[in-house]
């Protein structure tokens, strides 16, 4: 597994230059946090990694995104197969309306895959890798939706594990969860790291400050900092940043 | 001055909304009362179970089937048409077309609902059933392929239309989901977004097919005047609707025996679509319930 980087990035929405020039590299195996207040880019730039930028009207991007030295904006990269080894989890919890099974296994289905005890080998695994295997080993049959909002956001990422990914993309994952729906799932997180690369966009300063390595701080669709987490939050070489974590702003 | 004017304007216009519920209510009284009277002289179960239909002969039998079967037989061809075309339309315009395609296009399809079904009856004895008869020479000239398949076209933007609500009432996070997990387009369509609309696309459909069900002229026009009972889309039937317009127009005496087997059969009528209506009302209300 190597590392992501993105080169000379630029993003518009129709006139907005939503990311001005921004190259970053993302390292294999740690979680990387981007952080910046509401409309700083940073959920643009997270969803450049797997290309979902491409549902939105008038988006239009130059620059290169390289996972496995692959330029995955390549006309020739299947979109399909990206986004199966760059999984993503969203903001609401977005479990299908099937049952806890049906959802897990969606992954495995649509690549073809319908054999039973190997779905049922997956379905297991992956909620035991999300830590829900134990709260749901006998009710995989219920509807997704009876299960609470962090039991959800748990679901959808053992679904995401199911189809084996390299990089796992969270969008606030925690923003919609109690504390302590939000404490397990950092817990998580900082499981899945040893597996998993991770970006997180947070606007949650302690939540990046616990479960990162690395920290970039977007402001105005420009990267202004990036850094270890340990140093960002104890000494930002920017007044911006500083700003920012402190909470002077933002 | 000013507040008696404002009185007077709200009972005018609680008025008009008594006068509609007593409308209904008048129909359905006059619709249970004569066919009461109807039952005095025939038997329900004779009249539901009875293969038979010939009040208007001097053997009389009352059995219902024969016009219920064609009622089915037309909707059913109906329905066969509309489903795939409505479903594949709304599919269409949802999650393939651009948004301003799909703005013109779906006003375009509302048109067809706006064609007077007159012109769909004639359009199917004089054009479809000719055309048909190419191909299936077994074919009469009256049938209930033909008017079936016109009332089908007839029905497919009720189906396109609320079916394209359905699916546009999925939340786009379900949809991102499906694409995030590499799916492609088709098969978020058929693994996610039609699931996920699928009560709003049953209501499309029963709604549609009560339309079937009540309509008169395309049958009364096209399907023929025999009370039949079969399943055979080849050969003349007569529908429900197609007889009380029969019994209406003919001259049968009022009051008659005759003449009231056209309120029971109204009331088969009614209860049918009645029925179906306060289905797709339930599921209407219970879709709306689940992504709130």
């Amino acid at each position: 597994m190597n590392q992501l980087i993105a080169k000379n990035i630029n993003v518009w929405y129709g006139d907005n230059h939503a990311l001005q020039d921004v190259s970053m590299i993302i390292d294999p195996f740690q979680v990387t946090a981007l952080i910046g207040p509401s409309g700083c880019g940073k959920s643009t730039f997270l969803r450049l990694f797997n290309r979902m930028n491409d549902y939105i009207e008038n988006f239009r991007m130059e620059g290169e995104i390289l996972i496995n030295d692959i330029n995955i904006y390549d006309p020739v990269v299947n979109t399909e197969e990206l986004r199966k080894k760059v999984g993503m989890v969203f903001q609401k919890p977005n479990p299908f309306p099937s049952s806890i099974y049906e959802n897990v296994a969606f992954g495995m289905r649509i690549q073809g895959m319908n054999k039973k005890s190997e779905l049922d080998e997956v379905v297991e695994t992956s909620l035991k890798k999300a830590v829900l295997w134990d709260e749901v080993k006998d009710s995989l049959k219920k509807p997704a939706f009876s299960l609470s909002g962090g039991q959800q956001q748990r679901l959808c990422i053992a679904r995401t594990l199911a189809v084996e990914p390299e990089v796992i993309l969270m969008d606030e994952p925690a923003s919609a969860l109690d504390p302590i729906s939000t404490s397990k799932l950092e817990n998580l997180i900082f499981e899945l790291k040893k597996s998993y690369t991770i970006v997180i966009v947070t606007h949650n300063m302690q939540q990046a400050g616990r479960i990162s390595d690395k920290t970039a701080f977007f402001y105005m669709g420009k990267l202004i900092e990036y850094d270890t987490t340990k140093r960002m939050f104890l000494k930002p070489a920017h007044l911006q940043t500083q700003n920012y974590i402190t909470g002077r702003f933002g | 001055m000013r507040r008696t004017k404002e009185k007077v304007i709200e009972k005018l216009l609680a008025a008009s909304g008594l006068m509609t519920i007593l409308t209904t209510a008048g129909i359905l009284v006059i619709l249970i009362y004569e066919s009461s009277r109807f039952f005095i002289d025939v038997s329900i179960w004779e009249f539901l179970t009875g293969t038979e239909w010939t009040p208007l002969f001097s053997k009389k039998e009352f059995g219902i089937w024969p016009l219920l079967s064609a009622t089915f037989l037309t909707s059913l061809i109906a329905l066969l048409v509309a489903l795939p075309v409505g479903l594949s339309i709304a599919i269409y315009l949802n999650e393939y077309a651009n948004r301003n395609f799909r703005k013109t296009v779906k006003p375009m399809l509302e048109v067809l609902a706006s064609v007077p079904t007159v012109v769909y009856g004639f359009f199917a004895l004089t054009i479809v059933t000719p055309f048909l008869q190419q191909f299936i020479p077994g074919l009469a000239g009256f049938n209930s392929l033909s008017p079936g398949i016109v009332m089908g076209i007839m029905i497919i933007p009720m189906i396109s239309s609320l079916s394209e609500d359905a699916l546009f009432a999925v939340p786009r996070t379900l949809r991102d989901a499906s694409y995030g997990m590499g799916a492609t387009r088709f098969q978020t369509v058929f693994r996610v977004l039609i699931p996920s609309a699928s009560s709003g696309i049953i209501v499309s459909v029963i709604l549609a097919v009560s339309r079937a069900i009540g309509e008169t002229m395309i049958v009364a026009i096209a399907a023929g005047q025999q009370p039949n009972f079969t399943f055979n889309p080849l050969v003349p039937v007569e529908t429900i609707t197609t007889y009380i317009v029969q019994v209406s127009l003919g001259d049968v005496p009022r009051d008659s025996l005759e003449y009231r087997t056209i309120f029971a059969a109204g009331m088969v009528l009614f209860l049918l679509t009645f029925v179906m209506n306060n289905i797709s009302l339930w599921l209407k209300r219970k879709y709306h319930r689940q992504y709130e």
